[in-house]
């Protein structure tokens, strides 16, 4: 460990051990997770089989694979929001974080991903082996889709951090953020496919979503682990993953620097 | 004179007045914070369209899911959205019961003389979930008008019982979460398996369902009485097995069975909060 | 000149409460006793002051006396009324104030909480009115009458929460650490109020407080509970009698002079810079009056022994009581 990297190192495993206190909710989201899962199976299942087996590319299995893999990666993306960043934007204690020597953006990315690798850890598994008892999924049985699928799901938590963080610092130019923020995650779990594949989308919605960072914080990770996208095509799609994430980086660094200036200037 | 009587209830105010008074004033701040008001407002809206939307995506795939086209599914959805979104306007709040134990806030309400839960449920009222109920009417509507429908008294009455009794089922849901939240530490998330996933499950085709799924959200949490049965009541369609359409009469049953078992579990979670046992 | 007197307000007889306590990282529960067969009563019109420790068990006595806990055994009443089955009810005749929790709405002006509580309590509004007047005349509220409660100072919010705990003309008042973190002058108000309250309606008050100049202004009668039993129930005098302390003479003397030992009614505390400064207590005087010696007879035999320079008295310390009585029960 670099010494440089070590203050981000910090946050991270402060993040994650911080989430070990909240195992109750842990079992609580299991619960959920596992009920939305099976809402959603009967549905997409009901779907492939209406639509004669195959539906946009998925077949029973892959359609179910796909259903338990959303259910387990939805808490380490973190579709459902964050508010933090936005609350201290609002009340001006992110004057805080300005006056201290890191940068806001990462410091903030160091500890979302602690909690994030923690949900990864707890929540990722359990939906699968229930959905592999119950309904039977198919995963792939060679490594390559799991070592692009680790990479794409890093890529998707960031990437989704770097959107809620740009969503969030906006707070600087409103009143009262809170709506804002209830409005990108409403479109954003939609637009990343977390309650229909982005592949059912009708045309002209498929390719809206695609003019989105919002498939690469799910969508992608899915398809490259699930195996239903390989080779060259899943590699072009992680690529797609590290333009988002250059791009949502940029406007976030963008306006907090704006912000910044706001803040001098009108002081808080 | 030390023997003087504090001053108690007079007898000519009236019982209501207590609760019209707070939420009087709750209405009153939240039209007091117009741009934010607004935009809940509109993401209210827009989440009861995006919801639509996943739906509307499936039935893009395919023509007709567990026996319902989408022009059916329409009239499950918006009678659902209706029932759903006036539950939660009115009692979605109870659902926040841990936020009020760590704030101390049910000590004061306890300083009150009106029950617990009508305090907590008339504490507030989630006004801009008005346009969720808006996009819940606007579906109905339109089902209404573009499916064939053979019209009669029997299908107006099976609309209003849907949504009386419905809302009612909706609410005790959000009461149960409330009762289950004394005893579970940061439970939100498990109370919204079946808080949110019954609204959830409640616009979908029951017919798709596996049988286990069929006894929970068909009976134990009977939020298929709420709007797929009546459904297919006045879309004169028959069920599918477990759920036959003339069950929907009975939707107030279902609803008396969710209200009993609500308050029931409320009372179990004030005894554990005082520490009666339970 | 009534009959409050004797029916007693509040009744705790052999009240106790145990908590189940789930050890860090163990599945195993233990029991812990946070009131322990406490049995006291207090009288209408009493005022009286409830010391002890953080986690002593006050907190947890109020709220089995106002029905918010269940006793594990033993019974509580008051205003003569079961509180847990008759909550409604007491709760029109009795005002609590929480140190750490609102009762007002934060978001909206003081005024408009007033007007609220007024129908929560189902008062007619010219009454409500009317008291609500007359209490924002006495804490001096008026000046931050709309105001939103979320923007006031403590001190205000203290006189915002007391005067709408009074609103309803309660005949018991209990208020958990009310001068908790106000400043000397917000302390002194709020304490000038209370007195004339009771002086005029003849509240009873239950008070918990770490502050003992509350004590000391306020209340007739101490109940000092530690470890969740009643240590002592008497007056603040009596309790400084009861553990030894009373009040100190220093006395500075103009040349070392030798141990003050032997003068009658005083101890010999100690001496400092050879006998240049020394501690006399005096006596208690809580018990029997006239067994405490005059100073002008202690002085007379102390000035025939050396010559004084200067000398002050130190008034006992109710900390320090509290303390003794602590550590007493501890040895």
């Amino acid at each position: 460990m670099p010494p440089a990297l070590r203050p981000w190192f910090r946050l991270l495993r402060a993040s994650f051990a911080a989430q070990t206190r909240y195992l109750p909710a842990v079992a609580g989201g299991l619960i959920a997770n596992t009920t939305f899962g099976f809402l959603k199976a009967a549905m997409l299942v009901a779907t492939v089989h209406a639509a004669g087996g195959s539906v946009a590319g998925y077949d029973l299995e892959s359609m179910v694979a796909y259903v338990w893999l959303s259910q387990g990666l939805l808490g380490a993306v973190q579709l459902n929001g964050t508010s933090e960043i936005g609350e201290r934007v609002r009340t001006g204690e992110v004057a805080i974080d300005f006056a201290r020597p890191l940068d806001i953006q990462t410091s903030y990315l160091a500890a979302d991903l602690g909690r994030n690798l923690f949900n990864l850890s707890t929540r990722l598994l359990p939906p699968l082996v229930i959905g592999a008892l119950t309904t039977g999924l198919r995963l792939p049985t060679s490594a390559g889709p799991y070592l692009l699928g680790a990479i794409a799901v890093l890529l998707g938590m960031t990437v989704s951090f770097f959107g809620r963080y740009a969503v969030n610092v906006i707070g600087f130019w409103l009143v009262e953020g809170r709506g804002l923020r209830n409005f990108y995650m409403i479109v954003s779990t939609f637009l990343a496919g977390l309650f229909v594949p982005v592949g059912m989308f009708p045309g002209w919605l498929h390719t809206l979503a695609n003019c989105t960072p919002f498939p690469s914080i799910l969508m992608t990770p899915i398809d490259v682990l699930s195996g239903r996208i390989v080779g060259a095509e899943a590699v072009r799609a992680v690529a797609v993953q590290v333009f988002w994430l250059a791009v949502t980086c940029a406007i976030g660094r963008l306006l907090t620097a704006r912000g910044w200036l706001k803040l001098e200037v009108q002081g808080g | 004179m030390v023997d003087q009587l504090p001053a108690h209830a007079e007898p000519g105010i009236g019982r209501w007045t207590p609760y019209r008074s707070v939420l009087a004033a709750r209405i009153r701040a939240q039209r007091s914070y117009r741009a934010s008001f607004a935009i809940d407002t509109v993401s209210a809206f827009v989440a009861g369209l995006v919801e639509l939307a996943e739906v509307w995506v499936i039935f893009h795939n395919v023509q007709v899911l567990g026996g319902l086209d989408f022009r059916a599914v329409l009239l499950v959805f918006g009678l659902a959205n209706i029932g759903f979104s006036t539950a939660e306007v009115m009692v979605g709040h109870v659902d926040t019961l841990p936020a009020v134990l760590r704030a101390g806030t049910l000590d004061i309400y306890y300083l009150r003389p009106q029950p617990l839960l009508a305090q907590v449920v008339t504490s507030d009222v989630q006004l801009r979930r008005l346009a969720r109920v808006g996009v819940g009417v606007a579906c109905a509507a339109i089902a209404l008008s573009v499916n064939h429908i053979h019209w009669s008294q029997a299908t107006v009455a099976m609309i209003v019982i849907s949504l009386v009794f419905g809302t009612v089922i909706y609410s005790s849901l959000f009461v149960t979460a409330g009762g289950l939240q004394f005893f579970l530490i940061s439970g939100s998330e498990a109370t919204a398996a079946f808080v949110y996933g019954g609204s959830t499950a409640s616009t979908q085709p029951a017919a798709v369902w596996p049988g286990p799924l069929k006894i929970i959200f068909g009976f134990l949490f009977p939020v298929t009485f709420c709007a797929y049965l009546p459904a297919l009541v006045i879309l004169d369609l028959p069920g599918p097995p477990m759920l036959p359409s003339w069950l929907a009469w009975f939707l107030p049953v279902a609803a008396l069975w969710a209200a009993g078992a609500a308050l029931a579990t409320w009372r179990l979670g004030v005894r554990h909060y005082q520490g009666g046992g339970g | 000149m009534s009959m409050r007197g004797s029916a007693p307000i509040i009744e705790a007889e052999g009240l106790t409460r145990r908590f189940l306590v789930r050890r860090k990282g163990s599945v195993r529960r233990d029991t812990v006793t946070a009131v322990a067969d406490m049995t006291f009563s207090v009288a209408a019109g009493e005022s009286v002051g409830y010391i002890g420790a953080n986690g002593a068990g006050k907190s947890t006595t109020i709220k089995m006396l106002i029905g918010i806990l269940v006793p594990s055994s033993g019974s509580a009443r008051t205003c003569g009324l079961d509180p847990l089955r008759r909550r409604k009810e007491l709760a029109r005749r009795v005002g609590v104030v929480f140190g750490q929790r609102s009762q007002l709405w934060w978001d909206l002006p003081v005024r408009e909480s007033f007007a609220i509580l007024g129908d929560v309590h189902r008062m007619p509004s010219a009454a409500a009115a009317a008291r609500t007047d007359e209490l924002a005349q006495q804490l001096d509220m008026t000046g931050y009458w709309d105001t939103p409660v979320r923007q006031l100072s403590l001190g205000q919010r203290m006189r915002a929460e007391i005067a709408a705990a009074l609103l309803h003309s309660p005949e018991l008042l209990i208020l958990d650490e009310p001068t908790i973190g106000l400043d000397v002058l917000s302390k002194q108000r709020l304490r000038e109020f209370l007195i004339a309250e009771r002086a005029a309606k003849g509240t009873t008050l239950l008070l918990t407080t770490h502050d003992m100049g509350d004590i000391e202004r306020l209340c007739n009668r101490v109940l000092v509970v530690d470890h969740g039993t009643l240590a002592y129930d008497g007056s603040l005098p009596g309790l400084a009698a009861t553990v030894g302390a009373g009040r100190v003479l220093v006395i500075d003397l103009a040349t070392p002079t030798p141990d003050l030992i032997g003068i009658p009614g005083v101890t010999h505390l100690g001496s400092e810079g050879g006998g240049l400064r020394q501690r006399l207590a005096l006596a208690g005087d809580g018990d029997q009056p006239g067994a405490a010696p005059s100073i002008p007879v202690v002085l007379a035999a102390v000035s025939e022994r050396a010559e004084l320079r200067d000398l002050s008295i130190e008034e006992p310390d109710i900390e320090d009581v509290v303390r003794r009585i602590y550590t007493a029960a501890e040895g």
